[in-house]
């Protein structure tokens, strides 16, 4: 038999369906692969599998999932990468999580993350930085890296992620790996540790695009914990389109342009990969998307902005860490967050309690909640014309840990080609299309809300077309 | 560009003891992200709504119907100085 390491997960799944492994063999290998982890990809590893789920006979049959730290799992650590939060064991469970168990697949480990998810290379995280596994020396992209590291190198079948601005799509593109945001609402945000309540949503990072569909198809549906998750109309298919015949396929020449900074070597790939979609038979033009540049820097308020009152929360009194506890009570809030927070989440909380203060909030939220308003518009215009916006995903392969911390903007850039999706709450797709200097490059695809299947159907067709070949990262 | 006693303001609404060099990097880090995000207001946003929520969703309601809780010590033993039944904390006038 051939190593189950090098099964898919929907491969997994089918061969311990036939009887041909066991979901307990499936889980020791992975296991003791994540339990030897040189990326620092994880940050909690489980023992042994758990004897409530992971039955054959289930849909998953007992693949196992890493999952990003921030979904909070029932007596397991859920840190968010940060200190603040180091050794809480929370007592309840995520709604995706908990619906993937249900689904038969077991929980193998908790990942890595850059802190409360704010960063694009996971140097954020309280627990150290995460290594690419296709260059050591480099970042595997964030803030969903720990979960994007583990599946490029093979320590977990699959992963779950948060995207915010671009946090599963990003790592995804940096790892060689596919990565999809789904439509805000698609999946329940409860039990996620929040950022940006209005952006965040969880989804799958897969080694193939039907690892993607898989697994999202037992992570939708509406929560009454989350009042915001809807009813999705329908189910996700599988993927089988062969071609892209009638597919129209908008480049957003605001984004391509020379504004977005993109690499030399990641602009000859994306060219290579629309000449491709072409001989499958898309029909490619330029489109507009006018406030798209834009987006940016309405998300670097909106995010910051929610954030600084989610993470109002972390004040030493119910959970986590409390330094100072012998002073007065501000004291004590002032120093545990000062202490428990890293200097990127205090950069957050400092920009979103300034751009809300008085005198600023209209001047700063308030326009950036119009942009927002202006760049969804862009989008419906431009779907009335094309079924896909395509872009590379990230402006740049995995750059070399330490190169852009030193400078928050450059590092923010890193998310120019995929917040304008998010703030749209649109889903999109990352999908390996090939190597630029040995480092892997990265696909999107970005549909209307709800177009998910479609979506998957058309990544699916390219991911073939493309053959991209991710086992060298495997070792 | 931000001043130093701005920077000290929003630290104290935001509940951040930020040390003193931690203030000035800050002032020049949040002037430089700003001066970015600054472009947007040439925008022309004119009677443009803001957005409140991205896909449309209207009144969410559910029956008003009580559950349980967790339990009490479950929840208070995650508390740094759980105290008397309830999460302890310090005297807010406590010098």
């Amino acid at each position: 038999m051939s190593d189950p390491i090098d099964l898919t997960a929907a491969q997994a799944a089918e061969r311990i369906g036939a009887g041909e492994i066991t979901a307990a063999e499936l889980f020791e290998a992975y296991r003791a692969r994540a339990a030897a982890d040189d990326l620092n990809a994880f940050t909690w590893v489980a023992d042994a599998a758990p004897e409530s789920n992971g039955r054959p006979d289930t849909p998953l049959a007992g693949v196992p999932i890493a999952a990003k730290d921030l979904f909070c799992t029932e007596g397991v650590p859920s840190q968010s990468g940060s200190k603040i939060l180091e050794g809480y064991r929370p007592p309840y469970t995520a709604t995706v999580v908990s619906k993937l168990h249900e689904a038969g697949a077991p929980l193998l480990g908790k990942t890595n993350q850059d802190e409360f998810a704010m960063g694009s290379s996971n140097e954020n995280s309280g627990f150290g930085p995460v290594l690419n596994p296709w260059d050591h020396g480099r970042v595997p992209g964030g803030s969903s890296g720990g979960s994007a590291a583990a599946v490029a190198a093979g320590l977990a079948p699959w992963a779950i992620g948060t995207d915010t601005g671009g946090s599963i799509r990003q790592p995804a593109s940096l790892c060689g790996i596919v990565g999809l945001k789904p439509t805000y609402g698609a999946c329940s945000r409860y039990g996620m540790i929040a950022f940006a309540s209005s952006l965040d949503q969880a989804g799958p990072l897969t080694r193939d695009v039907t690892d993607a569909a898989l697994m999202l198809r037992h992570m939708i549906g509406r929560d009454h914990l989350d009042s915001t998750s809807l009813e999705f109309p329908g189910e996700i298919a599988l993927p089988s389109a062969e071609d892209l015949k009638g597919i129209r396929l908008g480049v957003p020449e605001d984004l391509t342009g020379a504004e977005g900074g993109i690499e030399p070597g990641v602009r000859s790939n994306f060219e290579a990969t629309l000449e491709l979609a072409e001989r499958l038979g898309a029909s490619i033009e330029p489109c507009r998307l006018p406030h798209a540049p834009h987006a940016l820097s309405a998300y670097y308020l909106i995010a910051p902005a929610e954030a600084s009152a989610n993470l109002a929360r972390f004040d030493g009194v119910r959970y986590g860490l409390r330094v100072d506890g012998d002073k007065d009570l501000v004291t004590m809030y002032s120093r545990t967050r000062e202490v428990g927070f890293g200097p990127e989440v205090k950069r957050r909380i400092m920009l979103g309690t300034y751009a809300l203060s008085s005198g600023y909030y209209d001047a700063y939220y308030g326009t950036a909640q119009k942009v927002r308003t202006k760049i969804a518009e862009d989008f419906r215009s431009a779907f009335e014309q094309f079924d896909f916006i395509v872009t590379p995903t990230s402006p740049c392969v995995a750059f070399e840990l330490g190169a852009k911390l030193s400078d928050p903007l450059a590092m923010y850039l890193n998310d120019f080609l995929a917040v304008p999706m998010s703030l749209a709450g649109i889903p999109a797709i990352s999908i390996p299309s090939g190597l630029s200097d040995g480092l892997p490059v990265g696909f999107q695809l970005a549909a209307p809300a709800f177009n998910e299947s479609r979506l998957l159907d058309a990544a699916y067709a390219l991911e073939r077309a493309v053959g991209f070949d991710g086992s060298s990262a495997r070792v | 560009m931000l001043e130093h006693e701005q920077v000290l303001h929003v630290a104290r609404l935001a509940r951040l003891d930020l040390g003193e060099g931690e203030v000035e990097r800050m002032a020049g880090e949040l002037s430089k992200v700003l001066d970015h995000i600054e472009k947007i207001r040439e925008l022309d946003l004119e009677g443009v709504p803001p957005t409140s929520h991205v896909i449309d969703v209207v009144n969410v309601l559910r029956a008003d119907e009580p559950t349980p809780s967790l339990p009490r010590d479950v929840i208070l033993a995650a508390a740094p100085e759980p105290l008397h039944d309830g999460f302890g904390v310090p005297s807010p006038g406590a010098a």
